[in-house]
């Protein structure tokens, strides 16, 4: 099968030569990757900006935020630059939304999963090539209204990143007006286009394989990403029905969640987290692909255990579908429902420690070069450890009596999600930078950058950990009006200085991106030693991906210090040894 | 990170750190090996000049073992801490007991309002009184709150009780302590509702016995 699907794909296409074609409307793959990679910076550039300001505000309430002096007393918004609590409730809001659907999908799933199945399964470009440039361009109009919204008036959301009615159901309850409206909206396109690509994401991998690539020769890379594409069909539903009610209720008067109309405001909780934790995995699983990929080519040594990791991450994929409410132990759930949710909750740690063992199996006894991807990959697999840990603390009904709502879940999730959005997304783009663009970044300042990112997460998120441990209720624009945080606003303060820091090194990596782009040492095919397809073809790969007919696949990935052999490693194309 | 915990001053605070701190002791155990053996790798495994490295594809049982025993011993200790918390999570959550003081708090923005049932322990009489944002209990006695809410969802939290729970509009939520020692304490509202979200806070006051009968006499004279 996979053998006429592949010559029917060897059907060339002629490389489009109009400015439009090539660079704006593309449907070429790798151009739209790297489409998804420039919405996704700007995104994390402006998530990065927000964070700044409201961490400004913890630290020093009420001050004017350095930067924004300028603005005039009688404006609207932020008067002075003074950020007041509907601004700071806004800042939080959009944040949230903007790191998790407009940063970490788009960068991790969609510019990776658009870049590498095809190259990596051996195939000219996607399934369907058009829809791929629909999915990019609906996501383009979702971010446009998700920037539009901050300059209507009422501002933009303020109800929270998870949205929980009755406070965001009615106008009354926020002030905000279209800023919610806007926001429901851009979520649905976001969906939309994710549903787009996740069809893509599916359809390539399955039918467009080369001849020899069987699905257990895949590279995990696309493992992973076919796994979070299916959590994300899959429990999207639920969420996508929410918002649609969440809209009605704002608008049409009706009372889905309203318990004054006979609604009922946990519904919500119910349809938002049934989403929620699948995509925790949508997001974490590409940059776990990017780690076991990282690992195994810089360690030069075969992933310890590549089969057992699928069937582990299938595991907690499954798993992932019976957690929700562990978002909602103190929410007025029935309490008996408690604990049935915490042991499904803690039981995920079985698959995600096999598959971190395995990790560290692999670099057993293996010959390690510490590249700026191995650094990044290395990095992220230890942070991902400390947020796997203290996810313990979360998942125990009992514990988050105390913790929840508090700084200590903030701190828990930005430790899972801040080392698989940043540190998996940075690695992956370290990784193939030279493959999108046919030259390497820079190592010394790759090395700067990772340092940087690595040493500021701790600086940030440790103390995050404590003052939440404190007691430190998160969402709060100023916690020098409590007592009991009186004591441990240093910290807050600490926090942030260590977050503008943190924010500052992205800058390294900015310039080092672009300067990369002329200045870069020349790649050539194969940079890093890696086994796998798409380093059988020139940097940047052609329209069409491969100048020649697609290479076949004789071996399994990662065939490092196979005994026997010459070179230290087998690619797939090769013959089998 | 257990020094950080605020003094626990109810009955079953002590319970809940004690899980806290079972879960700590273990995954921070975990927590240091693994990264410990991450260092040792990046160190003693660097790349040297005509090393290769161990083909080991984890496809025998033998070598599988390495991993699963781990897990297994994960697992263990999963269950370990669900069944230990789930104790914990029964008495403070779900076996609630009976008590002779019960309030009702009604939270709206931005503010939680206690109402007191007056000395016919009725509520919805006459001698009912609404307190603002101040909540007057004594101590050593099972104190039993139930939870209604006007507008939107908030969260009752006093973290010396060691005690949170949400406050859903349309819904009545039971919830229950016992004071161990006498003093003020906060009471922030923990979830997000709206502008007025920060600073939005009251005041339990845990009085000895004595000081609690003057308080109610005074509240209520000729009772």
């Amino acid at each position: 099968m996979s053998g006429t699907a592949a010559s029917m794909h060897d059907a060339h296409h002629e490389a489009p030569t109009s400015f439009v074609r090539k660079y704006v409307f593309s449907t070429d793959h790798k151009m739209i990757a790297k489409q998804y990679i420039f919405i996704a910076l700007f995104w994390a550039f402006v998530g990065g900006l927000l964070a700044y300001m409201f961490r400004w505000q913890l630290a020093w309430p009420e001050t004017p935020v350095w930067g924004f002096g300028w603005i005039s007393e009688d404006a609207d918004f932020m008067p002075t630059g003074r950020i007041g609590p509907e601004v700071y409730n806004a800042l939080i809001t959009m944040h949230g939304t903007i790191m998790v659907f407009f940063v970490a999908m788009p960068l991790l799933l969609a510019s990776m999963g658009n870049f590498l199945i095809p190259l990596m399964v051996g195939a000219r470009d996607m399934a369907f090539p058009r829809l791929n440039m629909l999915s990019v361009w609906v996501l383009a109009t979702a971010s446009l209204i998700l920037l539009a919204s901050f300059f209507v008036e009422g501002g933009a959301a303020a109800a929270g990143w998870t949205g929980y009615p009755p406070l965001s159901a009615k106008v009354d309850y926020t002030g905000v007006i279209w800023g919610i409206d806007l926001w429901l909206l851009a979520l649905a396109l976001e969906f939309a286009s994710f549903l787009m690509g996740g069809i893509n994401f599916l359809v390539t991998p399955f039918n467009m394989r080369t001849r020899g690539m069987s699905l257990f020769r895949m590279p995990l890379m696309i493992w992973m990403i076919v796994i979070a594409s299916v959590l994300f069909l899959l429990s999207v539903g639920p969420l996508i029905a929410g918002a649609v009610f969440l809209l009605l209720d704002r608008n049409l008067g009706t009372s889905f969640f309203l318990p004054e109309g006979g609604g009922d405001p946990l519904l919500w909780q119910h349809l938002f987290w049934f989403f929620g934790h699948p995509e925790v995995y949508v997001i974490f699983l590409p940059a776990l692909g990017v780690m076991l990929e990282v690992i195994s080519t810089f360690s030069r040594k075969t992933i310890y255990g590549y089969r057992p990791i699928i069937y582990a991450v299938l595991t907690a994929g499954v798993l992932s579908f019976v957690v929700w409410a562990h978002h909602q132990f103190i929410s007025g759930l029935d309490p008996r429902l408690a604990t049935p949710f915490s042991i499904t909750t803690i039981l995920i740690s079985v698959p995600f420690a096999f598959v971190v063992f395995s990790l560290l199996a692999t670099l057993w006894k293996s010959s390690i070069r510490l590249d700026t991807p191995m650094w990044f990959a290395i990095g992220g697999l230890s942070i991902f450890v400390f947020g796997g840990v203290t996810g313990i603390f979360n998942g125990s009904a009992t514990v988050d009596i105390f913790i929840h709502d508090t700084l200590f879940v903030v701190a828990h999730f930005h430790s899972t999600l801040f080392s698989a959005v940043f540190l998996g997304g940075f690695c992956a783009i370290y990784y193939w930078y030279p493959k999108m663009f046919g030259r390497v970044m820079d190592e010394f300042w790759g090395k700067v950058h990772f340092a940087g990112t690595y040493l500021g997460f701790l600086a940030v998120f440790v103390p995050m950990h404590l003052v939440g441990v404190g007691g430190m209720v998160r969402r709060v624009a100023d916690h020098t009006k409590y007592d009991l945080f009186i004591p441990l606003q240093p910290w807050n303060e600490w926090m942030t200085v260590a977050a503008i820091v943190l924010f500052l090194f992205q800058f390294v990596f900015a310039v080092n991106f672009i300067r990369s782009l002329y200045w870069g040492r020349e790649a050539g095919e194969n940079p890093w030693g890696g086994t796998t397809l798409e380093w059988t073809t020139p940097s940047p790969p052609p329209h069409g991906n491969w100048p020649g007919a697609i290479p076949e696949v004789h071996n399994a990935p990662y065939e490092y210090g196979v005994p026997g052999i010459d070179g230290e490693w087998v690619s797939q194309d090769q013959p089998a040894p | 990170m257990l020094s950080w915990l605020p003094r626990n001053v109810s009955t079953f605070g002590g319970d809940v750190d004690s899980i806290f701190t079972m879960i700590y002791y273990i995954v921070g155990i975990w927590f240091i090996a693994t990264q410990v053996f991450l260092l040792y790798c990046i160190i003693r495994f660097r790349r040297r000049d005509g090393q290769k490295s161990d083909y080991t594809p984890g496809n025998t049982m033998s070598q599988m073992m390495w991993i699963l025993i781990p897990c297994a011993l994960v697992l263990v200790l999963d269950l370990w801490i669900d069944f230990r918390g789930a104790d914990v999570w029964a008495k403070v959550k779900i076996n609630q007991p009976a008590s002779q003081v019960v309030v009702r708090l009604t939270a709206k923005q931005f503010n939680w309002i206690f109402t007191y049932p007056g000395p016919d322990g009725k509520f919805g009489t006459k001698d009912d009184k609404k307190f603002q944002n101040d909540m007057h209990v004594p101590v050593n006695k099972v104190v039993r709150i139930i939870l209604t809410g006007e507008d939107v969802i908030h969260s009752f939290f006093v973290p010396e009780m060691r005690l949170k729970q949400d406050v859903v509009p349309g819904r009545e939520i039971p919830a229950w302590f016992e004071a161990t020692q006498t003093g003020k304490y906060e009471i922030p509202c923990a979830e997000l509702c709206g502008t007025g979200h920060t600073g939005m806070k009251g005041f339990l006051y845990v009085h000895p016995e004595a000081e609690y009968k003057n308080w109610v006499a005074k509240n209520w004279p000729g009772s």
